[in-house]
């Protein structure tokens, strides 16, 4: 299973040709409390940088952008009655979408764990 | 998503080192570096502050005395242009008005406050928002007549305790405040020291707002974050709890678009002055206090759970009928609330409205403000 992170803060974690897509830790904290996820519809494509969901703490929304092209194949339905999911488990529990890539090699454009992390700390 | 760390030229109250300490993740508000929340979060403040006592720093608030020969005169510079009855304030009373344009439209919202002590008769003390200070001050003094001075307050902090525990927490260091009824005032001790107290704030809970000398700002403010009745709460809460009390922000719900008759404030509007006027806007008010508004400002319930923010289009059979000014999640309502204005066709409640979220129709309705009912101590 590779995990890989982007400069917006999403999170996606390949299994096979599927990816889950959540939210990174680091960005729940900087939320805070989340009460509202809006999710796409199972089956719509996406390219890299679309939109794929809306996230909203209490402040704001924000949107959720896909970290590489593919299919939603499935949504956290979930989080409809517990969007406070995000900001227990971020990385776990409170995944967003999964999708089948179309294109892996996308993958190679984002960051590993470790690049994120100190791309984290150049922010605070 | 998108994190925002921008930080600028910022002021700081006399507290803030209180708020780094506290774990208070600061944001720019108004000028000044504030805590949005602290490390329990803004649901959880929202929540302590509703069910016991939340302790707010709201230093960036404007603080003034309007100084003249005796309170007739000064009221009367006052009135001139405000639509509030000023005049006939009691000693220790307490009002809520607005500063007006010409036109009618709200230059900012203030308290206004007649000292209770025979010795400081002729003078008003005004709490203006922090975003309007410079404006409100700048209009205030352009419009006195002589004799009548305004003097910025800069050696004090204000500290707010509200919440349905705050009574007892005050007594514990202030006995008097916590005989006081809602919106009147002392000068009081607090541990030995003097403060202002009011019985006054914006969350729609009961609770005070403190008045207090720069060098005692630290020690007012452990004495109460000590009790156990009480939290720190920052402006994220703040602002949550003055929405489901359906208080008015100004720069948002109102603005100098807006008067206070469309902004449903028109019970702060005293009797005489609607009758006699000598206010700015007079006209124009009077007209819509006689006729109603062509739009006013209600309260907005999504049917659904997704919020509705600030900007959100209202419609009704396919046509716009207005905008959505505050919305968000009311943490106490456990759904999304908004605040917007509607034109006057649509404002009783149950009126069946549609928002436009992200571009999709979310049904809402009229809703009956405060989303949650006030706690004042009457």
């Amino acid at each position: 299973m590779t995990t890989r992170y982007t400069k917006d803060h999403e999170w996606i974690s390949v299994d096979g040709d599927v990816g889950t897509i959540g939210i990174t830790d680091y960005a729940q904290q900087q939320l805070g409390d989340v009460v509202f996820v809006e999710l796409p519809e199972v089956g719509r494509s996406v390219a890299q940088g679309d939109e794929a969901g809306v996230v909203e703490s209490v402040k704001a929304a924000s949107e959720i952008y896909a970290p590489v092209a593919g299919e939603v194949v499935e949504v956290n339905e979930g989080l409809a009655d517990a969007p406070a999911t995000v900001n227990e488990d971020a990385e776990g529990k409170g995944w967003f979408v999964k999708l089948r890539l179309s294109d892996a090699g996308q993958l190679d454009s984002l960051m590993d764990a470790a690049a994120y992390k100190s791309f984290c700390e150049g922010l605070d | 998503m998108t994190v925002d760390n921008a930080v600028s030229e910022l002021l700081q109250t006399p507290l803030h080192n209180r708020h780094l300490a506290a774990g208070g993740r600061m944001v720019p508000f108004a000028g000044y570096s504030m805590p949005v929340q602290y490390a329990g979060g803004i649901l959880a403040e929202h929540k302590w502050t509703r069910q016991s006592a939340g302790l707010f720093d709201v230093s960036h608030m404007g603080q003034a005395w309007l100084d003249g020969p005796d309170h007739a005169t000064t009221a009367a510079a006052l009135e001139r242009l405000v639509p509030g009855e000023i005049a006939g304030l009691d000693p220790g009373a307490t009002r809520y008005t607005q500063l007006l344009t010409d036109e009618g439209g709200i230059i900012d919202d203030l308290m206004v406050t007649r000292p209770l002590a025979a010795a400081d008769d002729g003078r008003l003390f005004l709490v203006v928002n922090a975003s309007r200070k410079d404006v409100d001050y700048d209009h205030i003094e352009a419009n006195l007549p002589d004799g009548v001075s305004l003097e910025p307050v800069e050696d004090r902090a204000l500290v707010a305790l509200q919440g349905p525990k705050a009574e007892e927490v005050m007594r514990r260091h202030c006995a008097e405040a916590a005989e006081l009824s809602f919106m009147t005032a002392i000068p009081a001790k607090f541990d030995g020291f003097g403060v202002q107290v009011s019985r006054s704030g914006y969350t729609g809970e009961d609770g005070f707002e403190i008045s207090v000398p720069l060098a005692d700002a630290a020690h007012l403010w452990d004495a109460l974050a000590v009790e156990p009745e009480v939290e720190a709460v920052g402006l994220g809460a703040r602002d949550t709890l003055r929405l489901e009390a359906g208080l008015c922000l100004y720069g948002h719900d109102i603005d100098e678009t807006t008067s206070p008759v469309e902004a449903s404030l028109a019970w702060s509007i005293g009797k005489r002055r609607r009758d006699q006027g000598g206010f700015p806007g007079f006209e124009r008010i009077r007209g819509e206090l006689t006729d109603g508004p062509s739009r006013r400002r209600v309260g907005i319930r999504p049917d659904g759970r997704a919020p509705a923010r600030e900007g959100t289009d209202i419609s009704v059979a396919g046509s716009p009928v207005g905008k959505v000014t505050s919305g968000g999640f009311g943490p106490s309502v456990g759904g999304p609330v908004a605040m917007g204005y509607v034109e006057r066709e649509f404002v009783a409640p149950g009126t069946e409205l549609v928002l436009s979220v992200r571009g999709r129709a979310e049904a809402a309705h009229v809703a009956k403000l405060p989303f949650v009912p006030h706690g004042y101590k009457r």
